[in-house]
Formats: structure tokens, C-alpha cells, sequence
């Protein structure tokens, strides 16, 4: 991995000070306030439950590539045996309170994540142990193999994974705690907001603890860590043991938000959700897969409602921010932030702002090439709809659009490139 | 008894034999210096001690315990400590922090998650020491990869002695140093060798005259001669093997 995409994670100071409280009064606010925006509206609610889940989910893989230095295609696993347990356990409280008896009558829904956390940590401490002997590409293929192999397992034991259909439960079950009846997707949500604050909380700490501290250490340097007493195994172990708890924890969320899970949820699809927000986000920011996970997610839901090629896009942002913005989005608002910082945000703003205008550019040209582009093979439409405006992809005047803006786009790069080099 | 003794070591790649057949006894406290021409088995010598190589054949005792065959982590944990040639630190993590995690095994925090690292004051206290003593107060929040050459080459030295071990090992300390640097770095070399034994490897005659207390000369993995300084500069056999050479 390159350095680039680590290196502005360590500036942080360790004394903890009311200023370090600024960032958790701020999300708290937004968590409490999002839902006076968006009063009455299920839709809304609906995905800003799925964005909880991924923000926990995203960061729980970002313990794993970011801090510990570890590439895996197999997260999902803990994702979703996180899951599975949690359902499993709903369907318990569910047959439990109908019996009126026994230990799972008394447990509340909203407690699932937990479950789901122990799951997960319980099947990394179980199948870890082989696997963290090597970080890099032996750990990614042998992390690919686990999740595939987990996959089909889920298709062949049934009684638990339900097979294809997978399984149900019901949230609305056994004994209720605070008035939350989690009928609506707008209750949903408070249960949401709680679990993705103690998750990203309890994930922030762990970076501040002296394993959160080896497993920067071993991201750097495995060899050295042997010369300062620690196996570099033992430390990737307990690295994937976090990771995968908090794995379990969204999986968690997710049974109680959705009410059913797939074995799908196991497989390489979800796991590839999981890098790509992380990537997207960025990296070497504690906060990053957070942007990376809003973002991801709502590209996901919303994009198709314009277009028919919504994948295409995340597959070009994803390979755009790999590309030309390895820090990812947390990467670039850090910059700002440390240049705001050190009062230098003035000097540099111009040529951020002109480098974002075209960049701007650029991607609105790419976008109506690729609307065109679309329509003019296989659309059902005669027009490509870009931003309220109609091109027709039989005339000229769209792709001489295209032309002129990317064209444009490419003559501010390089006046800004200029720009940057006489500052430096 | 001895703060290390070495019997009989051998350490071959394949047929080619790197050591062969060392026998040397460091007293506790001793500054020990071991030159040798390139290509000696200087390097391939403290990798066996260190345990980063499992030697082939020999035994190696420290403080009278075998270690040979154990683990890098579990001869570190046994109190022996060594620093690289290259410099090889953590990267991105900020000056403190390499001192710091050098120093979680001594507080036995490194596996700890259940408290912040600010907390673990045996180690804070420690990395403080530590860093003072390597004069990187400074620098003390600049990732470790983007330090001057000199202040990262004292940072891998801070790191090897932040465990307090009692046997350190350096190898090369001043390679690339200019003179200012070279003279600082002998002033935090001889800090360190206080009630520690040390043994370095070094190419620069003027440091290894000025520091150790006893050389031993390693030619083609064997040991010519072991002594005093004065010995070894008077002894024919090194003039012939190592210092006519260098003259050359």
C-alpha cells in the first residue's frame, strides 16, 4: 500500500481536551436533528437506516485496511453471520414472549447488535487464527476463499440460513424498552441512530488504545514490531477480532432493520461494498469511510432514479478517487481542515477551487458522453435527460457539448497545475 | 557470568557457510565492537543473536539462558534489543509513537483495548524519557518517515532502548552521518551503554576506537582476534586481514 494514502491519519494530539469533544456534540446534533428534516417522510428514513448500517460497517472494515494494513474481500462473512445470529435471536425473543417464558422473553430487539458483535467476534476468534500470519496478498486471497467458501455454506445448511429465500423475523417483539415500538422506518431510525453512535464511538476509541496504536504499527512495519516484542500474528488476530465484532454489530442493525437475511448478505458482493465505501471515504482518516459509506450508499439508492447506468457511475467514482484522490474524500477534507488549520487555507483555495471546477467539468462532460452514448445504442428514449437539459443523440450538438466541456475541463487543469507549481 | 556468551555458531544459506564457528563472551556492562571487511557476516552475526535467523548450528546464552531458536519477540522479551542498519521505524506513525509502542511490552499494554494509551503511564513516562534522551523533543509529533536522516537513525536507537533492555545491539548507528552528527551520536551511544552491555557493529575506526571497551574481528564468519582496542590495532593477523585491506 502506499504511503500517500496513510500518511495525514497522525497528526492528532493525545491530550483529550472539551475541544476534542466538538466532533461527537456535532454528529449527536445531526443524529437528533436529521429526523426534523425529514418528518413524515418514509423514504427518507428508510435510507437513512441503511446509511447507519453502512457507516458502522465501513468502519468496522476500515480497523481492518486502513488501520491494521490489511486488504480483505471477505468481511461480509461477519456482516452477515452478525446477522444471522441476530435474527435468529429475534425469532427466539418472537417464540419466547408468545410462550411467555424463558430467557429470551425478556430481551429487547433493540439489544440485536450485540448479538450480532459477539457473533462476529466469536467466528474471527474461531477462523482468524490461520489467516493473520500475513497481511497483503496472501491475506486477501485466503479473506476472498472464506467468504466464497462461507457463502455456499450458507446454501447448504438450510435449517439455519434458510436457504436462497433466507430468513425472517419480526422487530416487534418481546418487551419494549423506552416507548420505541420500531413499527415505522422512522423508529427504526432512533435504534439506528444509538447503535451507529456507539459504534463509530466505540471504533474511534479503539484507534486510541494501545492495540488501536500496534495495529498502526504493524500496518507500517511488521518486521520491526517482532524487534519490539510482539509477533506481528497476534496483533492482525486481535485487529480481525475487532473488526469482525463490529461487523457483527451492523450485521445486527441490518436483522433488525430489514427483517430478513440472504446468504447473499455472506458473499463477495457485500464485502465489495465494504472496500469501496472505505475507498471512496478514504483510508487514513478516522472519518472517511463515514463520508465514503453516505456517499456509496446514497449513490446506490438514488442514482437509478435518473439514470439506467447508476452502476456505471460508482464504478467510475470508485475508480476515479483509486485513481487521481487515493486519501478519498476524508483525505481531501482533512487537507482543508489542516490548512484552515494552520491559516493557510487562503493561499491555497484558489487553486482548490479552480482544480474542483475542472474536475467539475470534466465529469459533467463524461456524464452527458455516457448518457448520449447510452441512448444513442440502446435508450428508449430519443433524448438523454443531463441536469434538466434535453440532448438529442442523433444531432451534433451533444457531443459537441461533450467536446467543449471536457475540453474546458482539461485547459483549467493544467492553468491550475501552473498555478499550484508557482506557489510551491 | 557473562551478559552473553556464543558457543560454536554457524549459520549456512544453502552451501554457502556465512558463519562459521563463533565463539565470544560479552561481560556484562562491556562495550563490544565487531568489525570486519564487507561481507564479513557482521549483519548475518546480529540476525542470529537477535533471532531473526534461527542459527544452524551453536548455542547462544544471555544471562546464562539459551535463546537460540526463539522468536525475535521472545528474545526481545528476554531482554536483548537491537536496532537496523536501514532505518526501520514506523512510518506513519508520529516520533512519540514509535517510542510509545517500543515501550507497551515493558507495561504489558500492547494487547490492551480497554483503556486509552494516553493511560498506560509506565509507557508514556518511559516514551517521555526516551525522548528527551534523543533530543527529538521537537520533532516529537513529525511522522517517523518524514524525519531528517540523523534524527531518524537516533529514533531507531530510542526505540531499541526504550524496553530497557539490558543487552542492546546496534548495527551501524552513524553509517551515512556527517561529523556534527557522528559526535552526537556517540554522546547518545555512550548514555545508552550505561549499565547495559552493548555490542555494535560499525565501519567508522574513529567511533569504534572511541567506544568499545573490547573489538572482535569477524573475517569470512570467522573470529581472527578478540581485545582491547590497543590489542587489536597492534595485532598483525587484523592488519593483514582488515585494516591492510581497507588501506588498499
Amino acid at each position: 500500500m502506499s504511503q500517500d494514502i496513510i500518511a495525514p491519519m497522525q497528526r492528532t494530539k493525545s491530550r483529550t481536551s472539551l475541544r476534542g469533544l466538538v466532533p461527537w456534540v456535532v454528529f449527536a446534533a445531526v443524529l437528533l436533528l436529521l429526523p426534523v428534516f425529514f418528518q413524515g417522510n418514509s423514504t427518507a428514513f428508510t435510507l437513512l437506516n441503511v446509511i447507519g448500517i453502512n457507516i458502522v460497517f465501513a468502519l468496522s472494515y476500515n480497523m481492518l485496511l486502513g488501520q491494521g494494513g490489511m486488504l480483505s474481500f471477505g468481511h461480509a462473512v461477519f456482516f452477515g453471520l452478525g446477522s444471522y445470529a441476530a435474527m435468529h435471536a429475534m425469532i427466539a425473543i418472537d417464540e419466547a414472549s408468545y410462550a411467555g417464558e424463558g430467557f429470551w422473553a425478556h430481551v429487547p430487539v433493540l439489544g440485536m447488535p450485540l448479538v450480532g458483535m459477539i457473533a462476529g467476534g466469536l467466528v474471527a476468534l474461531v477462523l482468524g487464527w490461520p489467516f493473520c500470519r500475513r497481511a497483503g496478498t496472501a491475506f486477501a486471497m485466503i479473506t476472498l476463499g472464506l467468504g466464497e467458501m462461507v457463502a455456499a455454506a450458507g446454501q447448504m445448511f438450510p435449517s439455519l440460513f434458510g436457504g436462497e429465500a433466507g430468513i425472517y423475523g419480526n422487530r416487534m417483539v418481546g418487551p419494549q424498552w423506552f416507548g420505541l415500538e420500531l413499527a415505522q422506518s422512522s423508529d427504526v431510525y432512533w435504534f439506528i441512530a444509538f447503535w451507529t453512535f456507539a459504534g463509530v464511538f466505540a471504533m474511534w476509541a479503539f484507534t486510541r488504545t494501545p492495540l488501536g496504536r500496534m495495529s498502526n504499527a504493524v500496518r507500517d512495519n511488521p518486521d520491526r514490531l517482532q524487534f519490539i516484542g510482539y509477533p506481528p500474528r497476534n496483533v492482525r488476530f486481535m485487529i480481525f477480532i475487532a473488526a469482525g465484532s463490529f461487523g457483527g454489530l451492523a450485521g445486527g442493525m441490518a436483522a433488525v432493520n430489514y427483517e430478513i437475511i440472504t446468504p447473499e448478505a455472506l458473499g463477495l458482493i457485500p464485502s465489495g461494498l465494504a472496500l469501496l465505501m472505505a475507498a471512496v471515504g478514504g483510508l487514513g482518516v478516522f472519518y472517511g469511510p463515514i463520508v465514503g459509506a453516505v456517499v456509496v450508499t446514497l449513490m446506490n439508492s438514488m442514482l437509478s432514479d435518473y439514470t439506467d447506468a447508476s452502476i456505471l457511475y460508482v464504478g467510475l467514482v470508485f475508480l476515479a478517487i483509486v485513481m487521481f484522490a487515493p486519501r478519498g474524500l476524508g483525505g481531501g477534507i482533512e487537507q482543508v481542515r489542516v490548512a484552515w488549520r494552520d491559516g493557510d487555507l487562503g493561499r491555497r483555495l484558489p487553486g482548490w477551487l479552480s482544480g474542483a471546477l475542472a474536475v467539475g467539468l470534466i465529469i459533467v462532460g463524461l456524464v452527458v458522453l455516457i448518457e448520449l452514448a447510452f441512448q444513442a445504442t440502446h435508450g428508449s428514449d430519443e433524448f438523454a435527460h443531463v441536469f434538466g437539459v434535453d440532448f438529442d443523440a442523433a444531432g451534433p450538438w451533444g457531443w459537441l457539448t461533450v467536446v467543449v466541456l471536457l475540453v474546458a475541463g482539461g485547459l483549467i487543469k493544467r492553468a491550475t497545475n501552473k498555478l499550484r507549481e508557482d506557489q510551491a | 557470568m557473562s551478559a552473553l556468551s556464543i558457543k560454536g555458531l554457524t549459520k549456512s544459506f544453502g552451501p554457502a557457510e556465512v558463519i562459521c564457528g563463533v565463539d565470544l563472551d560479552v561481560a556484562e556492562n562491556e562495550v563490544h565492537a565487531v568489525i570486519g571487511p564487507n561481507g564479513a557476516g557482521k549483519s548475518t552475526f546480529f540476525n542470529l543473536l537477535s533471532g531473526a535467523f534461527a542459527p544452524t548450528s551453536g548455542e547462544i546464552y544471555l544471562h546464562g539462558d539459551k535463546i537460540n531458536g526463539l522468536s525475535p519477540d521472545k528474545i526481545q522479551q528476554r531482554g536483548l534489543s537491537r536496532s537496523f542498519q536501514v532505518s526501520n521505524v514506523f512510518g506513519n506513525l508520529s516520533v512519540f509513537e514509535n517510542l510509545r509502542c517500543a515501550c507497551f511490552k515493558q507495561a504489558h499494554a500492547g494487547y490492551v483495548f480497554w483503556r486509552p494509551a494516553a493511560r498506560v503511564r509506565e509507557a508514556n513516562r518511559r516514551a517521555e524519557e526516551v525522548l528527551e534522551m534523543i533530543g527529538l523533543q521537537a520533532l516529537r509529533d513529525v511522522p517517523a518517515g518524514a524525519l531528517p536522516y540523523a534524527s531518524q537513525r537516533a529514533l531507531e536507537i530510542g526505540m531499541t532502548i526504550a524496553c530497557d533492555a539490558k543487552v542492546v545491539l546496534l548495527d551501524e548507528p552513524t553509517a551515512g552521518m556527517s561529523n556534527t552528527e557522528t559526535t552526537q551520536a556517540i554522546n547518545l551511544i555512550r548514555q545508552v551503554a550505561e549499565g547495559r552491555t552493548l555490542m555494535i557493529v560499525e565501519h567508522d575506526m574513529g567511533v569504534v576506537f572511541e567506544l568499545a571497551d573490547r573489538i572482535s574481528v569477524l573475517v569470512y564468519g570467522k573470529i581472527i582476534a578478540t581485545g582491547t582496542p590497543e590489542e587489536i590495532r597492534n595485532d598483525p593477523r587484523v592488519k593483514e586481514a582488515y585494516l591492510g585491506e581497507e588501506a588498499a
